[in-house]
């Protein structure tokens, strides 16, 4: 190798490893504008809502300026309790630390960390459902269906789990977690098989899944996996399969989470450094190009439709046998929707998805004590939800709004053969 | 007399290249001013600029000797100058009419459509200019011949004297490149002016009054025809010596490697492409499918990569018959593809190079252990394969879409030709390609040939054909008209075949064979 061509490698090696860099930087610009200007409006939406601030506009003529403290005052209140409730007081949590620390009475420290746990916790199922859908997006798939898919992993693993008795939990745990998946992927791969052999569109199908599953739930709910008394919940699961807590009740917080982000990094490692994975990205990204290359385009749908179940139905079984250890009509609370909002946030990607996870995380848990310690309506954070996805889908409002200039490429209006 | 148009020192930069720098163009009255380069030369920005698109970050354009401001294309419409773009704009399931007035609708009342005002326009341009077309006819009734005239009458119906065209005979038989030509000619004689943009010499050669060449986007100098040689054009263009000629030993032919019994093959739309075609191709011999494009090339190639399933008929590749062919059984075989869309089945534009370097081979050792990619022999192979194959890029972790027309050709290519292949099945290899890369890519074939592969090469470009091929197939409505030695090949007697003569009849009016040598410039 002459001279001339080693200063050339060494010259382009590290600029093509600063591009990559810069690439991930800008990556993460529009999701983090997004949800900060999301954030923004929702404070518009609070002030405009609040009592004191509509008093202070009723006194406008008297005292003009009064109204500034007032908004101030509503958007603070709103989203300090929005935070402490989903995170915690650092105080609190420093002082139940020392008490832990001079006494060894954890009691103090429990219920400091109990916001940031509870958070967690709800993350748990949104990294399931986000990871589920977001295969789904690598492979051009929209599925709908991860609510449908979450219920049924949650009655699939709730099955395994009350119904078998007197295993040891290192078998009986791991069953349950696969009923949920194996659940789950029955219900993705059906509207994945009807589109590969019958170019059935998926986003009709995953929906229609959905109300089945919703009605067959009801069915098994009130009927073949009822409980004795009246409510129409199943019975609850047996302590072997349960997903171990890290604290004592009332701390919810469980293994769910870890095996979570230890699914997140399988995803990774699967979509991105394996042969299978590059199929799938490749299908995603040009179908055509993909046959082209010899692969094949139905079966990479059926795979990643019956995998994405199998993600959804995680979600299901994490919930059921982390949190609630039994499944009761209306359990989901609309995670497997949000998760393609979620999805969409992160840009389909596993580290994406789980940051989203975390933030949706701590809205959702942080909405129950907005409303009530500040009497907040819970509403209020789907409201921010909704804005954060509309400008996630339509970055160019981000970029029009924060003046971000528009890469080379899409300014190109008409184009020669070759280019 | 002022020149009728006028650009001055016009600069246009984008982020990171800068396409226009400083060019100056001169067009006068009744002048065909042809604009030579390469893609990425800068002759599209420039037109843009002139019609609008763009806004040029420097420079003056003055017309008729006025210093014009064009903010958008209705500026230059209402200064005289119309474009002919390269891909029409043209609504299928309408009239000649009713295209004509799109955008320009003459009403009657204020509320309906005259359409036989605009009708009695057209038949007066049609008249004028020797522009026979019907305006009632449907445009997808119309072939695309005549789908460039309804273009032309459409710039023309809205006043322009100064004509722009892209391209045009980029989709055009020869026959129908002479019709245009002679149009072009009647319309300058009128007092039209026109900029012809092509990267084509010999189109060059035979109807400009001056050229002007652009290379890197900065003006490298004007001429006329007289002055210069196409090979001179060509080294202007390129900016080194260029090898016009495709020079190749004669073949050394092998065994019979594709043989195709009376194949039939629907297109997208359930139609029959391909009617009982049959043809092989030995190893060490390129045969090469002249045609219009639309007349089945398209699906006789998916059919032998098995992008599409074939009706009926037998395909037989290196001896062993191929039934229920896929993409992924033929290319086991041997077979290399270039297909003729190389954004949509060539590459995935929006992977890095390294990835579209091993899009067919991914799952083979040494690119992937067991389900494992090997990501760091993939990156190593991948820049190997860019300096082999001279791919002009920043490095291999840039997404495919990046790269010019030209280099994205050469992924492909590296791709393909770096396996072990047999047989090769190239589909319009060199469609919107520099002279340069079109050199180089032509060169490459045939050294696969000389390596005892064989070649299928189909193109709408009868020059291209000409210059790679040893024997030559015409395709017309799905079928082989007939196949000729290359060597000899008269270029009118395919051209007739191409539009559908039968080799009787155009065996009357021209000879099969040309006499003496034959000039083979592409």
């Amino acid at each position: 190798m002459s001279a001339k061509e080693k200063t050339e490698k060494t010259e382009t090696r590290p600029k093509s490893e600063k591009n990559r860099s810069q690439a991930f930087w800008q990556s993460l610009l529009v999701p983090v504008l997004a949800v900060f200007t999301g954030l923004v409006l929702g404070g518009i939406v609070i002030a405009a809502t609040d009592k004191g601030v509509a008093a202070a506009f009723g006194n406008f003529s008297a005292n003009p300026v009064g109204i500034f403290p007032a908004i101030w005052k509503a958007v603070a209140t709103a989203y300090g309790a929005l935070f402490y409730g989903s995170l915690g007081s650092p105080r609190e949590i420093i002082e139940g630390l020392r008490v832990y620390r001079s006494s060894g009475d954890m009691a103090l420290l429990l219920k400091a960390i109990y916001p940031f746990t509870e958070s967690l916790v709800t993350a748990t199922p949104y990294i399931f459902a986000g990871l589920a859908v977001a295969l789904g997006f690598r492979c051009g798939l929209f599925n709908i269906g991860a609510e449908g898919q979450f219920f049924m992993g949650a009655l699939g693993s709730a099955f395994v789990g009350y119904s078998l008795i007197g295993l040891p939990w290192f078998i009986h745990l791991p069953l349950a977690i696969l009923g949920g998946a194996v659940a789950g992927a029955v219900w993705g791969a059906i509207p994945g098989y009807l589109k590969a052999k019958f170019g059935a569109h998926e986003v009709v199908n995953t929906i229609m899944m959905n109300w089945i599953a919703f009605r067959l739930s009801d069915w098994l709910l009130t009927g073949p996996m009822k409980a004795s008394g009246f409510r129409p919940v199943t019975p609850t699961i047996q302590r072997a399969a349960e997903l171990p807590r890290f604290f004592p009740d009332p701390l919810r917080f469980n293994w769910g989470f870890i095996l979570a982000l230890l699914v997140a990094w399988l995803v990774y490692w699967f979509l991105f450094k394996t042969t299978l994975g590059f199929e799938i990205r490749a299908v995603g990204a040009n179908p055509d190009g993909a046959k082209y290359a010899g692969m094949s385009v139905t079966r990479n749908f059926v795979l990643v439709m019956t995998l994405s179940g199998a993600l959804a139905g995680l979600a299901g079984a994490s919930q059921v046998l982390g949190v609630d250890h039994w499944v009761g009509q209306g359990f989901s609370a609309g995670y497997g929707f949000d998760s393609i909002a979620l999805a969409l946030l992160g840009k389909s990607h596993p580290l994406g998805v789980v940051l989203s996870a975390l933030l949706f995380g701590v809205l959702r848990s942080g909405a129950t004590r907005m409303q009530s310690l500040a009497g907040i309506p819970i509403d209020i954070i789907s409201i921010i939800q909704g804005l954060v996805i509309i400008f996630v889908a339509a970055p160019a409002i981000i970029r029009w709004i924060f003046r971000i200039r528009v890469s080379e490429q899409e300014t190109v209006l008409t184009r020669g053969w070759g280019k | 007399m002022p020149p009728v148009l006028q650009l001055k020192g016009i600069t246009k930069a984008f982020p990171g290249v800068l396409a226009n720098d400083h060019i100056d163009l001169e067009l006068n009255e009744g002048e065909i001013h042809c604009l030579l380069g390469e893609n990425g030369a800068g002759k599209t920005t420039l037109m843009n600029i002139l019609y609008g698109l763009y806004k040029p970050d420097a420079g003056e354009i003055y017309v008729r000797g006025q210093k014009a401001e064009i903010e958008n294309p209705n500026d230059a419409i209402q200064r005289g100058i119309g474009m002919v773009h390269q891909h029409f704009m043209l609504v299928p399931v309408m009239t000649v009419t009713e295209n004509v007035m799109l955008g320009v609708e003459e009403k009657r009342n204020g509320v309906f459509l005259d359409r036989a005002k605009v009708a009695a326009r057209i038949r007066e341009i049609s008249h004028d200019y020797g522009l026979e077309v019907d305006p009632d006819a449907y445009i997808k009734d119309l072939p695309v011949g005549i789908q460039q005239r309804v273009e032309i009458i459409k710039v023309l119906y809205r006043q322009a004297d100064i004509l722009i065209l892209d391209e045009p005979t980029a989709v055009l038989t020869p026959q129908e490149v002479e019709g245009l030509f002679k149009i072009l000619r009647s319309l300058v004689a009128k007092g039209k002016s026109l900029i012809f943009i092509t990267h084509k010499l010999k189109e060059v050669m035979a109807l400009a009054d001056r050229i002007t060449v652009l290379r890197l986007g900065r003006t490298v100098g004007t001429v006329t025809p007289s002055e210069v040689t196409p090979e001179r054009l060509a080294s202007m263009m390129v900016g080194r010596e260029v090898n016009l000629t495709v020079s190749k030993k004669p073949p050394k032919v092998g065994d019979v490697a594709l043989e195709v019994k009376d194949l039939y093959v629907e297109d997208e739309r359930h139609q029959v492409a391909v009617r009982g075609l049959s043809l092989d191709v030995r190893a060490g011999e390129v045969l090469g499918i002249a045609g219009v494009q639309g007349n089945g090339q398209t699906q006789l190639v998916y059919a032998l990569t098995g992008l599409a399933p074939v009706l009926s008929g037998e395909i037989r590749i290196l001896g062993k018959p191929v039934r229920k062919p896929t993409p992924r059984k033929i290319l086991e075989l041997g077979v290399g593809h270039v297909p003729e869309d190389r954004q949509r089945h060539g590459l995935i534009l929006s992977f890095p190079i390294h990835d579209n370097m091993v899009l067919c081979t991914y799952y083979q050792a040494p690119f992937a252990r067991g389900i494992n990619l090997q990501e760091k022999v993939i990156v190593a192979n991948a820049e190997t394969l860019a300096k082999q194959f001279d791919v002009r890029t920043p490095n291999v972790f840039v997404p495919a879409s990046s790269l010019s027309g030209g280099n994205q050709q050469k992924v492909i290519v590296a791709r393909e030709f770096s396996r072990p292949i047999k047989l090769l099945i190239a589909s319009q290899p060199t469609r919107g390609l520099d002279v340069g890369s079109i050199e180089y890519i032509h060169s490459r074939i045939i050294e696969k040939r000389d390596e005892g592969a064989a070649v299928l090469v189909v193109s709408s470009e009868l020059d291209e054909i000409l210059a790679l091929s040893d024997r030559i197939a015409v395709m017309y409505r799905g079928q082989i008209v007939d196949i000729v030695p290359a060597a000899q090949a008269s270029k009118e007697y395919l051209g007739l075949l191409m539009a559908g003569i039968s080799p009787a009849d155009a065996a009357k009016s021209v000879a099969p064979v040309a006499a003496g040598e034959v000039e083979r410039v592409f």
